[in-house]
């Protein structure tokens, strides 16, 4: 399912002040249904307040966030009974089992036939015989790949993914990769991307947005973005803008 | 709603039934107080104060069903975040207050099962039943759960605001409540001006009520009138302090710093 014209997320004028520190600062862009929307920038540019943002975890300073059609500000629980999220940086309980813990999540998002459903997403992620295990006792891979399959559980027509792949071996990656590819192509899920990878932003983003200093510095498809910073790589793009370079608008 | 407060429920208990320490928590801790302070009692009754038995194993049940209940709230946020699971459930569609019920239901299984677990040990290790305080024992068992309802949101409400440098207060919370609640004694052994402290707390009425019922044979009700009316102050007053600091919470962005710590 390619990417359509519909607006899924659209965000204007996102500001978060800490202090006198603006983390976000008059951030816009939107993202449409079906699409991989990249979000990038070195440590500290203001990716994951962002996210939080978005997410309804902090509240903004200023500026508009709508998801779905939806104001996050005052329908935050619809918004998010129709998204979800996954980290490298989060986990699901050690000491619950694989089945307990999607158990558990399925049961928050309303899902029906969670047998089912957690079936299909084991199978999705390769991880089929994890079920019963303990998740503590899982590999850092499989433990990742389980909390992409809460991540999907609702069915979500948004995702925000913050750096899923993080902690996974190529082999590993590229299978996630192609999991998410295939629900995006199949089911039209709007992702938002974090990844310090940019192999990875390139294969699987549509489009992507560089941050910096919580200012959106580039905007455009990869090759986009590419062709404007007359260069051979995101990767040297990346380090052009952390390191205070610029590139054409 | 039940449904979302089920699901979270389901979560913790699958947690009691996987982890052996906090299974401890209702069982194995209570059942040593117990032992402790069963014997001290049994040494109290032989030097010639026979009502001590009653006195202070009363007061050791009663002050678990307080300490269980401000725990099942405190340890099981508190336990989100140490499992960095506390963002997966801020971004699910639950209600903040949905959280915070399953959390005192929790609480009320958790003062349930250890309330008579030490009950029938009390009876059958020292001849204590708990029974003795007739249709009071619901009342007080009500009103120590409430309390600790209150003193359980407020504690998790300072530790989302502070992160990990306030879990102390999972633990000193009670303990330092515990002195001025006349737990172990009666209200008049305190100083003239820690008693007046003393008459703001719910507990500090039900556990002199306890006493007044267990040695005059019958059920001190006057005592449960402030106690639920303290109670009810109480429970409002760490409902809008939880409240207002969730609000603070996500306006300084602690939450997702405390979860992905």
């Amino acid at each position: 399912m390619p990417p359509s014209p519909e607006p899924v997320i659209e965000v204007q004028g996102l500001t978060k002040r800490f202090g006198e520190v603006a983390a976000v600062d008059g951030v816009s862009f939107s993202a449409r249904r079906g699409e991989i929307l990249g979000l990038l920038g070195p440590n500290g540019a203001g990716k994951t307040t962002t996210i939080q943002l978005l997410l309804g975890l902090t509240r903004p300073t200023s500026g508009r966030i709508r998801i779905l059609g939806l104001d996050l500000a005052r329908r935050r629980r619809d918004i998010l009974q129709r998204a979800n999220f996954s980290s490298a940086y989060i986990s699901l309980p050690f000491n619950l089992s694989v089945r307990e813990n999607l158990d558990v999540f399925g049961r928050l998002y309303g899902v029906r036939d969670r047998r089912r459903r957690i079936g299909e997403l084991l199978e999705l992620f390769e991880i089929p015989d994890v079920l019963h295990t303990v998740t503590g006792k899982l590999s850092s891979g499989q433990v990742t790949r389980v909390n992409l399959c809460k991540a999907f559980l609702n069915d979500p027509e948004v995702l925000f993914l913050d750096e899923p792949t993080a902690s996974l071996d190529p082999d590993i990656a590229e299978k996630v990769r192609n999991a998410l590819k295939r629900v995006q192509r199949e089911r039209g899920v709007t992702m938002i991307y974090t990844s310090h990878n940019m192999r990875e932003i390139e294969l699987l983003c549509d489009r992507v947005i560089f941050l910096m200093h919580g200012r959106v510095v580039a905007e455009g498809t990869p090759r986009e973005i590419l062709e404007r910073a007359d260069s051979e790589s995101l990767e040297k793009v990346f380090i052009t803008i952390a390191r205070g370079g610029r590139i054409e608008a | 709603m039940w449904g979302r407060v089920g699901a979270l429920l389901l979560r913790y208990l699958y947690l009691y039934r996987r982890s052996l320490p906090r299974s401890m928590e209702i069982f194995f801790w209570p059942v040593m107080d117990l032992l402790v302070w069963g014997f001290v009692s049994i040494y109290f009754q032989k030097v010639g104060a026979p009502r001590a038995v009653l006195f202070l194993l009363g007061g050791l049940i009663f002050w678990d069903v307080f300490y269980r209940s401000q725990q099942a709230i405190t340890l099981s946020l508190t336990e989100e975040i140490w499992v960095r699971n506390l963002l997966n459930v801020f971004i699910a569609p639950v209600r903040i207050g949905e959280v915070v019920l399953a959390t005192c239901l929790l609480g009320l299984i958790r003062a349930i099962l250890s309330t008579a677990v030490l009950g029938v040990l009390a009876f059958f290790l020292y001849r204590f039943d708990l029974l003795l305080l007739g249709p009071a024992l619901l009342p007080y068992f009500a009103s120590l759960l409430l309390f600790g309802w209150a003193v359980g949101m407020s504690t998790m409400a300072v530790i989302l605001r502070f992160g990990h440098a306030a879990e102390a207060l999972i633990w000193g919370t009670p303990f330092l409540l515990q002195p001025i609640s006349a737990v172990f004694y009666p209200l008049a052994i305190l100083p003239p001006w820690l008693r007046t402290i003393s008459r703001l707390l719910p507990s500090t009425y039900v556990f002199e009520g306890m006493r007044a019922t267990l040695e005059s044979g019958r059920p001190a009700m006057g005592a449960l009138v402030p106690a639920l009316a303290l109670n009810a102050v109480f429970l409002a007053i760490a409902g809008a302090f939880f409240g207002w600091m969730m609000n603070r919470v996500r306006e300084k962005g602690y939450l997702g710093r405390l979860a992905m710590e």
